[in-house]
């Protein structure tokens, strides 16, 4: 694990502020002045990022790399198929309560056997973990709806119900995307608040020196274990907003390709900071989008791109930008 | 009784493919310590070939030389693997192993789509070979004396590579090399050398069980990403990097598979997860492995 420091300079809460003001307004105002698509294609990108912030507590931050995630994901996609199935829930509210315990649910049970294992390990078993939950999405077809997947209607939001005749596009667009704003948000301001408690220095003093933080008196697996929950938690949020935006939940979001390219995104992005899971996941979703469009094999376009990005920027976009803004002001001489 | 006969065969038939693809992983990761998630693009990559060269090349051959191209799969996927280790993985062994599972997995990208491109997105059969074979006999029942073959191989791969790992010059130098990297190019041995070769001995297994599975069933694209979660939970109950535990998880997978198809078929691939689960909650560097 790489010992670079993920906050070099303390940032104070102004500065942030400064940052964060107009990047949520222009977020904002984003709908009335693209086209429906962009804002839906800008929709997704920002739910991953949710997923990839989760994801990113695990890499970044403990030290873990989990081959996993799309457990938690597809754990949250499908929550809210079986509410919308079984209970006929229509509430988004409930929809992320209804995931937030399922998660809990999950995380506890494999969190208590994967955190007892570090590096190589740990990802093997997160990824064969993940792969009872598609097995089981994939076999019982009489639940599941197996590969055809379950369909999920447009979701009631803060208890509006919208008119019968509305257009789903327009929704999609508009409400929904301020929806997935507020929620995005709302997760960032919670994870950077995580990160910067006296349990996320613990966790960084774990990634960094395992056997000095338990010098230091950190219990390492209870803490490991905590982070493990949270990751999974963020990462089942998104994956309740990510359906009603898809309309249908399949078992290939719980497929462990799916789990490489939440880590593809985060690595994009740059792991060793706090912005890169965000900038790498809309970045990733426009990337695969456009490569989806441009060629029938897009995949080896993203292969490429990867194996690229892993010789040439391993510190992702977020950690090359740093880079070069440093070495610019050095030149300027401040 | 005759049943029981035929379940057993079926199992030491996904047993010896099972051992050819996850044997291939331990060995890579036994001597370079990297765990390649493109591995069973290299299995599929031995299946296509084949096919290729059987069902399509030379296809309304009836000719018993057919039986010479089952190779050419695994020649493929060794030759893949000699280019592929010292021009890309090789730079990776000394940085931290989130990027070596990135480079991995791009390439699996890659790959995949190299096969749709040289094969399109349709199945390639070559079943002239299964079916020429026929059946033998097992008591009332019929079984195609192809998947013998098959078993055999797989059982002729284990004894050659525990003869050739335990019995020869240059299995002591892979040993070496695996246990100490710098101790054995402290003492001469050209370790880049030994790099190549084991990882070119990997993919070879790798491509040889996709290609003599191919003729009993077909080539197909993404097979090789559900053959590499199948062979993870191989080497997670046998013990990463140990190739007697691929051999006996291979067997415990194999039969608990087939004992799973008959009786729970749901959750068939469940209880094998399940089962990898536990064996590391008991032995945490699986039942061969050494402690990590």
């Amino acid at each position: 694990m790489s010992t670079a420091a993920l906050a070099p300079r303390a940032r104070s809460p102004l500065r942030i502020v400064v940052w964060a003001v107009p990047i949520a307004a222009l977020l904002a105002l984003l709908p009335s002045v693209v086209d429906p698509y962009g804002a839906i294609l800008l929709a997704y990108g920002l739910v991953m990022a949710i997923a990839a912030l989760g994801f990113n507590l695990l890499l970044g931050y403990t030290g873990l790399l989990s081959f996993g995630h799309s457990a938690y994901f597809g754990l949250g996609a499908y929550a809210v198929a079986f509410m919308v199935k079984y209970l006929h829930v229509q509430s988004m509210e409930l929809f992320i309560l209804g995931t937030i315990a399922a998660s809990l649910l999950v995380t506890f049970l494999f969190g208590y056997v994967c955190v007892r294992y570090t590096r190589i390990f740990f990802s093997i078993l997160t990824l064969a973990l993940s792969q009872v939950l598609w097995s089981l999405a994939f076999k019982f077809f009489w639940v599941t709806g197996g590969t055809d997947g379950l369909r999920v209607p447009t979701p009631k939001l803060l208890g509006l119900v919208e008119p019968e005749n509305a257009d789903k596009i327009h929704f999609l667009a508009h409400a929904y995307y301020y929806y997935v704003l507020g929620v995005f948000v709302l997760c960032v301001a919670l994870m950077w608040l995580i990160v910067h408690s006296p349990f996320g220095k613990a966790l960084q003093a774990i990634r960094d020196n395992e056997t000095r933080a338990r010098f230091v008196g950190i219990r390492i697996r209870s803490y490991r274990f905590v982070a493990f929950v949270v990751s999974g938690i963020f990462t089942g949020i998104a994956g309740a907003l990510w359906v009603p935006l898809n309309g249908l939940t399949t078992p290939d979001i719980l497929y462990w390709p799916f789990s490489g390219e939440l880590v593809f995104m985060t690595v994009l992005g740059g792991f060793h900071n706090f912005t890169g899971p965000i900038v790498g996941a809309v970045a990733f979703n426009y990337l695969k989008t456009y490569a989806v469009g441009f060629t029938v094999y897009w995949q080896a376009l993203l292969g490429i791109v990867l194996v690229v990005l892993v010789m040439v920027l391993p510190s992702g976009i977020v950690g090359t930008a740093q880079l070069l803004y440093a070495v610019a002001r050095r030149r300027v001489g401040r | 009784m005759d049943i029981l006969v035929i379940h057993l065969y079926n199992a030491l038939l996904y047993a010896s493919v099972l051992f050819l693809i996850a044997g291939g992983l331990s060995l890579i990761y036994g001597v370079m310590r990297i765990v390649n998630l493109a591995h069973g693009n290299l299995f599929a990559l031995g299946a296509f070939m084949t096919a290729s060269a059987v069902g399509q090349w030379f296809a309304g051959s009836e000719s018993n030389w057919l039986y010479l191209l089952l190779p050419t799969g695994a020649v493929l996927a060794a030759v893949l693997g000699a280019v592929l280790e010292p021009t890309l993985l090789r730079r990776f062994y000394r940085r931290p192993e989130e990027y070596q599972l990135l480079v991995t997995f791009g390439l699996l990208m890659i790959l995949e789509d190299v096969m749709r491109f040289f094969w399109g997105p349709y199945p390639i059969s070559a079943t002239v070979l299964f079916e020429k074979m026929g059946s033998a006999k097992v008591g009332e029942w019929i079984y195609p004396r192809y998947n013998l073959l098959v078993i055999g191989i797989g059982f002729l791969a284990a004894i050659f590579l525990w003869a050739f790992i335990y019995r020869t010059r240059f299995g002591v130098v892979l040993r070496a090399t695996s246990q100490d990297m710098r101790r054995a190019s402290a003492l001469g041995i050209n370790v880049n050398l030994v790099y190549v070769e084991a990882f070119t001995i990997g993919c070879f297994m790798a491509g040889l069980g996709g290609a003599i599975i191919v003729p009993s069933q077909s080539a197909v694209l993404g097979m090789g990403v559900d053959a590499l979660v199948l062979s993870f939970i191989v080497v997670v109950i046998g013990g990463l990097g140990s190739l007697e535990g691929a051999l006996v998880g291979a067997l415990i997978v194999g039969i608990v598979r087939e004992i799973g198809i008959s009786v729970f078929p749901e959750i068939e691939l469940a209880v094998l997860y399940l089962i990898a689960a536990a064996v590391l909650l008991v032995r945490p560097a699986g039942l061969f492995g050494r402690a990590a």
